[in-house]
């Protein structure tokens, strides 16, 4: 028994130390014995790497973030890993809603990137030091060859006009209904759906014949649709808050995610896809 | 010794009663199938259920749920059925393929399922200008869409429970019926389905039981617009993302109509065909 006890220890500490030194580009030594080896050009990623001075950024972490940072995280992902060899990012994209009652259920996650402040402020104490990374605003996509003739928002209020939202209590709905109320205008939706990019995808298969979605779903959308921007004064706008979560496995590596997200490397690539400054 | 003893210890003796090698398994399937719908339960918002009811538009969507999944489920029994009997009894080039074809909505993920429907009877899908001429309108955004996306994932159900009992049913019958000169419509009707009626019971009551519960493909095809084609459980995706607390209260009239549909149906109802 004792031996077997031993045993499974052993394994406990090697598989570890085993993988620390399979993923690590820079010669496998113990972990502990190594600091991130930094590129030159990206000192201000490292310079920010505050709060963990006495820590190794190496392991492995799992970020959950909404669905419509999909492209963004994507990059950044491949960016981090070749800024901090040794880690490696597990990205899980959802709505924000389902990924925060996953959260609260306990899920084994590092970092939380939502897209609304309302359901970072879902999963409690458990986000640590949450701040704005981003924005988003509204825009309207219509089908390519655009059969509603939509040029601008108050078509959206035309009798015969199809229309397609988010659900009021999805942000991206309650988006669209303070847009409406700025500009004055009554829209009768014939679609109000659960997810942003079910919404996108009634204008991509132009079943409806405009959605409201966000200006980064536009722009990931690509030529299938055409966007009609809404004028800043009616426009409305959500919040995208990041946190490192509490019970994180690997507290070092998640802030270092957070930090690395609000440096001017990664917004430049948040702003390449449509998001805005927080 | 008390009486029930004694009767347990005489069935024993007698070799009936349960196996241990089925009561063990059976009920950890009992315990794993009935616990989460009990924790549902008790975790259950009851204390805010009324003011849930009212601002939820529980009702309306709860109406909605039980007609369109009744539509479904007749629709999937007038033109299922004959198809179950196609795919058992004909000999037809490429009766496997098509068996293939029929299972797809089985595995098909949720939201693909609704914009597979789009694509075949959708404004711009390759049969929307026929369905449009039949119906006055584009199919998307209505009641009907709705059916129908229940249709589209439920019938397989009704079709590989009734193709089943179509091919284990005695023709015996069929061929006396055929020798006494009954037409072949006739030979159908009046043998064929009846020696294979409670497989169509119960084909259709798992039909049913997945078109009350259907989402994906409900929820885009239809729109989910409160009073028109939001259904229960489309309505619970709605709720889960504004207040995730009250979302299992919207579940409870459909475990209710659930377990007093399914509860009531007599045991013999149930049977595939009787040998």
């Amino acid at each position: 028994m004792k031996s077997l006890r031993t045993c499974l220890f052993a394994a406990a500490v090697a598989v570890p130390l085993a993988l620390a030194g399979c993923s690590s580009s820079g010669g496998g030594s113990a972990p502990s014995s190594t600091t991130p080896t930094t590129t030159a050009g990206t000192s201000t990623a490292a310079a920010s790497d505050n709060g963990g001075g006495t820590q190794v950024v190496k392991g492995s972490i799992t970020v959950y973030a909404a669905s419509s940072l999909t492209g963004a995280f994507t990059t950044l992902k491949s960016d981090f890993e070749k800024l901090y060899p040794g880690t490696s990012v597990t990205l899980t994209f959802g709505a924000s809603s389902d990924l925060a009652t996953q959260i609260n259920q306990g899920a084994p996650v590092d970092v939380f990137a939502s897209a609304a402040p309302k359901n970072m402020q879902q999963v409690g104490a458990n986000a640590l030091q949450a701040q704005n990374f981003a924005s988003n605003v509204a825009e309207i996509a219509v089908p390519a060859k655009n059969p509603g003739k939509i040029t601008k928002l108050a078509d959206l209020a035309r009798s015969g006009v199809k229309v397609a939202v988010c659900a009021p209590a999805v942000p991206c709905g309650a988006i669209a209904t303070q847009v409406f109320k700025n500009a004055g205008i009554s829209v009768k939706p014939v679609a109000q759906e659960s997810d942003v990019k079910h919404t996108l995808a009634l204008a991509v298969s132009g079943e409806a014949d405009a959605a409201v979605v966000y200006v980064t779903d536009v722009l990931s959308a690509g030529k299938s649709v055409k966007g009609i921007t809404i004028p800043a004064a009616d426009n409305a706008s959500t919040e995208y808050p990041i946190a490192r979560l509490k019970n994180a496995k690997n507290a070092a590596v998640a802030e270092a995610w957070v930090q690395y997200v609000l440096t001017p490397a990664a917004q430049k690539v948040l702003t390449a896809d449509g998001f805005r400054k927080p | 010794m008390t009486a029930a003893a004694r009767a347990l210890r005489a069935r024993r003796a007698a070799g009936q009663g349960t196996p241990v090698l089925v009561a063990v398994p059976a009920l950890v399937a009992i315990v794993f199938l009935v616990l989460p719908t009990i924790a549902l339960l008790i975790r259950m918002p009851w204390s805010r259920i009324g003011a849930i009811y009212r601002e939820q538009h529980v009702w309306t969507a709860l109406r909605i749920s039980v007609e369109s999944s009744f539509e479904a489920t007749a629709a999937a029994i007038v033109l299922g059925v004959p198809l179950a009997w196609l795919l058992a009894r004909a000999r037809i080039p490429g009766v496997s393929l098509l068996r293939a074809f029929v299972a797809v909505p089985l595995v098909l993920p949720p939201v693909m399922g609704g914009i597979a429907i789009f694509a075949a009877f959708g404004r711009f899908g390759i049969a929307g200008a026929q369905v449009r001429g039949i119906l006055g309108e584009d199919l998307p955004f209505t009641y009907l869409a709705i059916v129908v996306a229940q249709l589209f994932v439920a019938m397989p159900f009704l079709i590989i429970t009734v193709e089943g009992a179509f091919r284990i049913s005695d023709r015996g019958v069929e061929e006396a019926a055929a020798t006494l000169g009954a037409s072949r419509s006739r030979i159908f009707l009046r043998v064929t389905v009846p020696l294979v009626a409670p497989a169509i019971l119960s084909g259709a009551v798992l039909c049913w039981a997945r078109a009350l519960g259907e989402f994906g493909a409900t929820l885009l095809v239809g729109g989910n617009t409160v009073g028109r084609t939001q259904t229960l459980t489309t309505a619970v995706i709605t709720v889960m993302g504004d207040k995730p607390n009250d979302a299992p209260a919207l579940a409870l009239p459909l475990l209710a109509v659930a377990l007093v549909v399914l509860g009531g149906m007599r045991d013999r109802w149930m049977r595939p065909v009787a040998g």
